[in-house]
């Protein structure tokens, strides 16, 4: 049978799409590309309406401006050399990326019911670079409150390393902690598929991941139950690395190397099993 | 691996199982080039499964299917190249512009970068859409939202496009302007369509030829003039009823239902 047909296709002709394979390199290069296609989507839907960032910079300063500055009067926490707030800023600031990301995944459940993770899979995005891609916009969106952490320490007197190389790294752990915790709650959300239970499941995890961790007091004061899950809690090595690099006279207990190697292993992980699991949501 | 004389879609014996349900059974059916083919059955009848799987979403579970000659098991992202997808839901992202929700995509299908803001403009305009790119896609009307699904899944001069019952929801006027585009476009590009739909007045004047699907087999394939005196009825819609007995009470999920429904609610 024939047809009709002015012109055939210039482009994404059967016999390129035959003759493309996949190179290590050439993967690794459409990998990051793509991976940039979906954090430029997010951005732009932030800039429409950036509303989220500007209600969600309220709990930070809450934080810092009413239990920070109570309890540096109380003094009852051991902080070492530093007063508490100086203590708790990098606390507060791991703790906004934790509840700006963990949320992140509930989007997923919308786009798939509006057939748009199904738009992603047919299209030649690998799955783990829509998943880094996801998990890069939740630490541009996490990054903003960085922004707001850290001017706002600054004025109440805290005193921040302002040095270009530790906000450089600064950038870097908050990048980190917001792929590892919006690449956890794509996970949940991947698995649970209804807005209803992820809500819930989101809550329930939200106090724990923040309480079980060094934000806000030193592992040392923890019975060891607590400490157990402390040190399993990837929230502890984030604030870890921010204490060391964010405060002047600030400590890292585990040292920034050492954090930021895990964090870098637990995004991986966790971004690979995403990739999975996204690509089942679109069945 | 491949050449001109493909068929542009074969499927052999395609099956999808879901636990004890056959969705889609032995499914064996030729889509030839620069065709407009139509699959048509009640709800539940398998045709959105047979475009998952077609469209490398979901994997069959036996039997197997060729787009240009190429496995959709063996080769799933050179096959993701030459196809589009627009899914049976309004998929277009409402937060962003028509011509953002253009731009994401050319880049996502890897469309030259120098070529790509001339076809996104190029795309809006044959869509009708020019004056509504910078505008938010939730200001736009159902039918303006399906037009800018079809130009982005076409920007990419996909060689088989899959749309999911395009015109659900949608009101003559707004229907008829997306038939006008999927015509063009094969006019334009010889691309091969490849679309379901519940109704028969669009399957009349659109496709070549059509298949209806059963209970996940192939009750009858042919040009709609073929059906009709295969019949021995007047219209596609008694040929239909013919082809696929009383099962159209029965058919259809709950989540399919649910879905149809949305669609036509957001296109209010």
């Amino acid at each position: 049978m024939t047809y009709n047909v002015i012109a055939r296709p210039q482009d994404a002709s059967a016999e390129d799409a035959a003759a493309y394979v996949e190179s290590p390199t050439s993967y690794l290069r459409g990998f990051a590309k793509k991976a940039l296609v979906i954090t430029e989507l997010e951005a732009r839907k932030l800039r429409h309406d950036p509303t989220e960032l500007l209600t969600r910079a309220i709990q930070p300063m809450l934080w810092l401006l009413v239990f920070g500055e109570v309890l540096t009067r109380v003094r009852a926490i051991p902080t070492g050399d530093i007063p508490y707030i100086d203590f708790m800023t990098p606390g507060v600031l791991a703790q906004s990326v934790l509840f700006i990301s963990i949320f992140y995944g509930i989007s997923i459940v919308w786009e798939r019911d509006l057939g748009i993770v199904q738009k992603f899979l047919a299209s030649p995005t690998p799955r783990t670079a829509i998943v880094a891609g996801k998990a890069l916009s939740a630490g541009l969106r996490s990054l903003s409150q960085a922004l707001i952490v850290v001017v706002l320490a600054v004025l109440i007197g805290v005193s921040v390393d302002l040095d270009p190389l530790s906000l450089a790294f600064v950038v870097i752990v908050v990048l980190l902690g917001a792929a590892v915790f919006s690449t956890l709650s794509l996970i949940i959300a991947c698995l649970v598929k209804t807005r209803d239970r992820f809500m819930g499941i989101g809550q329930m995890i939200t106090m724990p991941l923040f309480f079980a961790s060094n934000a806000i007091y030193p592992i040392s004061l923890m019975p060891d139950w607590l400490k157990a899950i402390a040190y399993v809690n990837p929230l502890t090595y984030v604030v870890d690395a921010l204490r060391g690099l964010m405060i002047t006279g600030g400590v890292s207990e585990y040292g920034v190397a050492v954090d930021l190697t895990i964090l870098v292993a637990v995004a991986a992980g966790l971004i690979a099993i995403g990739g999975r699991l996204y690509a089942r949501v679109g069945q | 691996m491949t050449d001109e004389n493909k068929e542009a879609v074969r499927t052999d014996k395609l099956t999808r199982r879901f636990g004890d349900y056959t969705a889609v059974d032995s499914l064996d059916l030729e889509v030839s080039n620069g065709e407009v083919f139509g699959l048509l059955g009640p709800n539940g009848a398998g045709k959105t499964t047979t475009i998952k799987m077609l469209t490398t979403l979901l994997p069959p579970t036996s039997g197997g299917a060729f787009i240009e000659g190429l496995d959709i098991a063996k080769r799933p992202s050179a096959v993701r190249r030459i196809v589009g997808y627009v899914p049976q839901m309004l998929s277009a992202d409402a937060s962003l512009t028509g011509y953002e929700n253009l731009l994401i995509f050319g880049k996502l299908y890897e469309v030259p970068p120098d070529e790509l803001k001339s076809r996104v403009r190029k795309a809006l305009d044959m869509m009708g859409l020019s004056e509504f790119g910078d505008k938010l896609v939730r200001t736009y009307s159902g039918g303006m939202i399906r037009r800018l699904e079809i130009a982005q899944s076409a920007l990419h001069r996909p060689r088989v496009l899959f749309l999911d019952e395009p015109t659900v929801g949608l009101d003559p006027i707004a229907r008829r302007s997306v038939w006008d585009m999927i015509t063009g476009l094969r006019r334009e590009f010889g691309t091969t369509v490849f679309l379901t739909t519940h109704l028969m007045d669009e399957a009349d004047a659109l496709c070549d030829r059509i298949g209806i699907m059963h209970r996940g087999k192939l009750a009858v394939l042919g040009s709609p003039q073929e059906l009709k005196e295969q019949a021995g009825v007047e219209t596609l819609d008694d040929a239909f009823i013919h082809f696929t007995g009383d099962s159209i009470e029965k058919g259809g999920n709950y989540r399919d239902i649910q879905r149809d429904r949305q669609t036509a609610r957001r296109l209010g």
